[in-house]
Formats: structure tokens, C-alpha cells, sequence
């Protein structure tokens, strides 16, 4: 269980995050949706423990995180880092020497499944297939806990089913979390057991995708859409 | 190929009516097995929680039987499934009286109309 205790984040003067108070039980997938900006990568980061939060408390199975947590923790960053030369085979065997839980052959599963092939250099991937080779990598590793950050986005849709179908197929519902970013929600709300929605560095809401369904009659999209109208109209009446 | 679904109703509900129609057309046969939790999860593009839930759904109904250790399979109590033809054929009536009645359009004039209709081949 990851679990979240009145965290807030300051960069200077700019707070991104205000009080955070969120759980995320083991064995859901949980999106977390936002505008641009909304502080959803700065969460993600505070969680895997690649950020320290100005206050507040952030633990994973009830122990602190910290820069140690990485070795429970596959993240998948929303920026190209890898180097452009390596092949993915030479991807596969860098995180296998960095990650105790890498598995090389699980990784070549993940990467035969997805259509990408070992050989070839980073460099020469298109778009869609970087996109695959880091999903491959991510899921490579065999822990408890996931953090993608945009996993699916600047995809174009055969791309993006792909990777949630290799999604769906390499993990274990029943132990395995993961927590992702997106600001696709319509795209990939069925993959989807709970979303969060950030706001200006708060959460606005936490629920269960087919509880909006079923109480509100509405898909998450319209759902979100209509909880950003409430805020604004809300924002308006307080400010005057 | 993932499928879309409706916005206005729970994922898991669009799921079983997917399954239980593919029974009705006979796509899927009594007796016949049904893709493992993962595999039909995988080939709609739905959380493997959700899929767990809709096969959970649909033994309770008595629409599957899960056999230990060899997956789940489509009933073959003829009885349950002529039941369950004729409860998704009043789902759909009732479905098309409220949109028909929402429209104003009287049971007769409805009536008249579906008699003189031919077929459905209109929207193909």
C-alpha cells in the first residue's frame, strides 16, 4: 500500500503540491489525471522517492520512502533518458545490472509481445516503438509496485492499445500496483480500477471508475470534465 | 482490437451483455469454453480486476460453470439459456418503448410500423 500523509511540495516560492492525502491499496491500477501542470509528475516522483517532499509523510508498506525505495519500485519516466546507442538487448542488460529484480527473459517476453526487436539501436526506434521498449524495461522488473509517468501519451491508438494490452498481459492483479499518469482518461479508463484527479497541486477526487459509472451515469471523462466546471465556478464565487 | 464502451453504464455490465449476446448469436456454443480471465482481459483491453468481476457476474447467473482446474465454460442447462433469450429480448423491447415513448410515438403507430418495416437491412 502506498499511503500519503498531508504531503506538500514546494519548488521556492512555488508550491506545485498542497496536503496530499491519498492511499492506493495493493493490486489496483490507479490513474492519476490532471491538466499540464496540475503537479502530477512531482506526485509521481515524491512516491518513487526521486523527489523529497517539504512536508508531510509519503510510505510504501508502511515503510518511509526514500531514494532507497527504488529498489521496490519499476518507474517509468515520462522522458527519453536512456542512451540513444544502446540496442534494447544492451537497454535490457544495463537495468538487469542496476536492478536486482530484473528479469532479462520476462523483458524479451514483454518486448516479443510488443513487436520490438532486440537488435535494434534506441536511436533508430520510431516514436511509438520507444514508447514500447520502455514499456518493455519497466515491466522487465518483477516488484510490488509500478509508477508510469504518461505511459500512453503522444501515442497514436494502435500504439497505445499495444502497450495497455502488455499491460494487462505481464501483470499480476492480485499483488502487483500501478500507478500512472494521463491525460488520455477517455482512452484508458477500462484499464483503470481508480482514478485521482490533481487540480492545481490538490486533489479534487478519488474513485472507483465503475462506481462514477454506475452512480453518475457518465463515463470518467464527462465526470472530470464536469468536476473542473464545479472549480471553476466555485474558484469565481470565493475569489469575489 | 480493444472495444469501445458506452459511457452511461458500468464497464463490467457492457462486458457481460457482450458475452451473454455472443451466446445468444451462438458465436460461443454451450459447453464451450470461455478465454481464461487474462486472455479475455488482453483482447478487450480491460483491467484483469474487472474481467475477474464480469466472469464472477456471470457464474452467479448460471450463464458459466468454472471446472477446477480447467477454466470456464459456457452452461449447458438449455433451460437457463432459453431464459436468458428472452430476458435480453425484454431488455431490448423495453429499452425501445422508452425511447419510442420519449419521442411521443404511440404503442400502435409503433406496432404498424415494425410490421411494415423490412427487417433491419436499412442500416447496413
Amino acid at each position: 500500500m502506498i499511503k500519503l500523509q498531508k504531503v506538500s511540495k514546494n519548488f521556492g516560492n512555488y508550491k506545485v503540491l498542497t496536503e496530499i492525502n491519498l492511499s492506493i491499496p495493493r493490486g489496483k491500477i490507479v490513474g492519476l489525471a490532471g491538466e499540464n501542470g496540475s503537479g502530477k509528475t512531482t506526485l509521481l516522483k515524491l512516491v518513487a522517492g526521486l523527489l523529497e517532499p517539504s512536508s508531510g509523510s509519503i510510505e510504501l508498506d508502511g515503510v518511509r520512502v526514500s531514494r532507497k525505495s527504488a529498489v521496490n519500485i519499476s518507474y517509468l519516466p515520462d522522458a527519453d533518458l536512456f542512451y540513444p546507442n544502446f540496442t534494447i538487448d544492451q537497454l535490457f542488460r544495463f537495468y538487469q545490472s542496476q536492478f536486482e529484480d530484473f528479469n532479462y527473459s520476462k523483458a524479451s517476453m514483454v518486448a516479443k509481445f510488443l513487436n520490438i526487436s532486440l537488435t535494434d539501436k534506441l536511436k533508430d526506434l520510431s516514436k511509438g516503438n520507444r514508447g514500447r521498449a520502455k514499456m518493455a524495461v519497466t515491466l522487465g522488473r518483477e516488484t510490488s509496485y509500478y509508477l508510469m509517468d504518461e505511459p500512453f501519451s503522444g501515442f497514436d491508438p494502435m500504439v497505445r492499445d499495444d502497450i495497455i494490452k502488455g499491460l494487462i498481459q505481464f501483470t499480476d492483479p492480485e499483488t502487483q500496483t500501478i500507478f500512472l499518469s494521463t491525460h488520455e482518461i477517455r482512452e484508458v479508463e477500462p484499464l483503470l480500477d481508480e482514478i485521482v484527479v490533481l487540480r492545481e497541486g490538490r486533489i479534487i477526487a478519488h474513485e472507483e471508475v465503475e462506481n462514477i459509472r454506475d452512480q453518475f451515469g457518465i463515463d470518467a471523462t464527462t465526470w472530470m470534465m464536469s468536476l473542473f466546471r464545479e472549480g471553476e465556478e466555485n474558484g469565481t464565487t470565493t475569489n469575489r | 482490437m480493444s472495444i469501445d464502451f458506452l459511457p452511461d453504464k458500468p464497464i463490467y455490465q457492457q462486458l457481460i451483455d457482450r458475452i451473454s449476446g455472443d451466446i445468444i448469436r451462438g458465436v460461443v456454443k454451450p459447453g464451450e469454453k470461455l478465454p481464461s480471465v487474462r486472455e479475455y482481459a488482453v483482447e478487450v483491453g480491460v483491467n484483469a480486476n474487472t474481467m475477474q468481476r464480469v466472469y464472477k457476474e456471470l457464474e452467479l447467473m448460471g450463464i458459466s460453470e468454472t471446472k477446477r482446474g480447467q477454466g470456464t465454460f459456457v452452461t449447458e442447462n438449455e433451460t437457463r439459456l432459453d431464459e436468458l433469450r428472452i430476458q435480453m429480448k425484454e431488455n431490448l423491447i423495453a429499452s425501445f418503448i422508452h425511447n419510442a415513448e420519449a419521442l411521443g410515438f404511440t404503442k400502435e403507430e409503433m406496432v404498424l410500423s415494425l410490421q411494415q418495416h423490412n427487417g433491419g437491412e436499412q442500416h447496413d
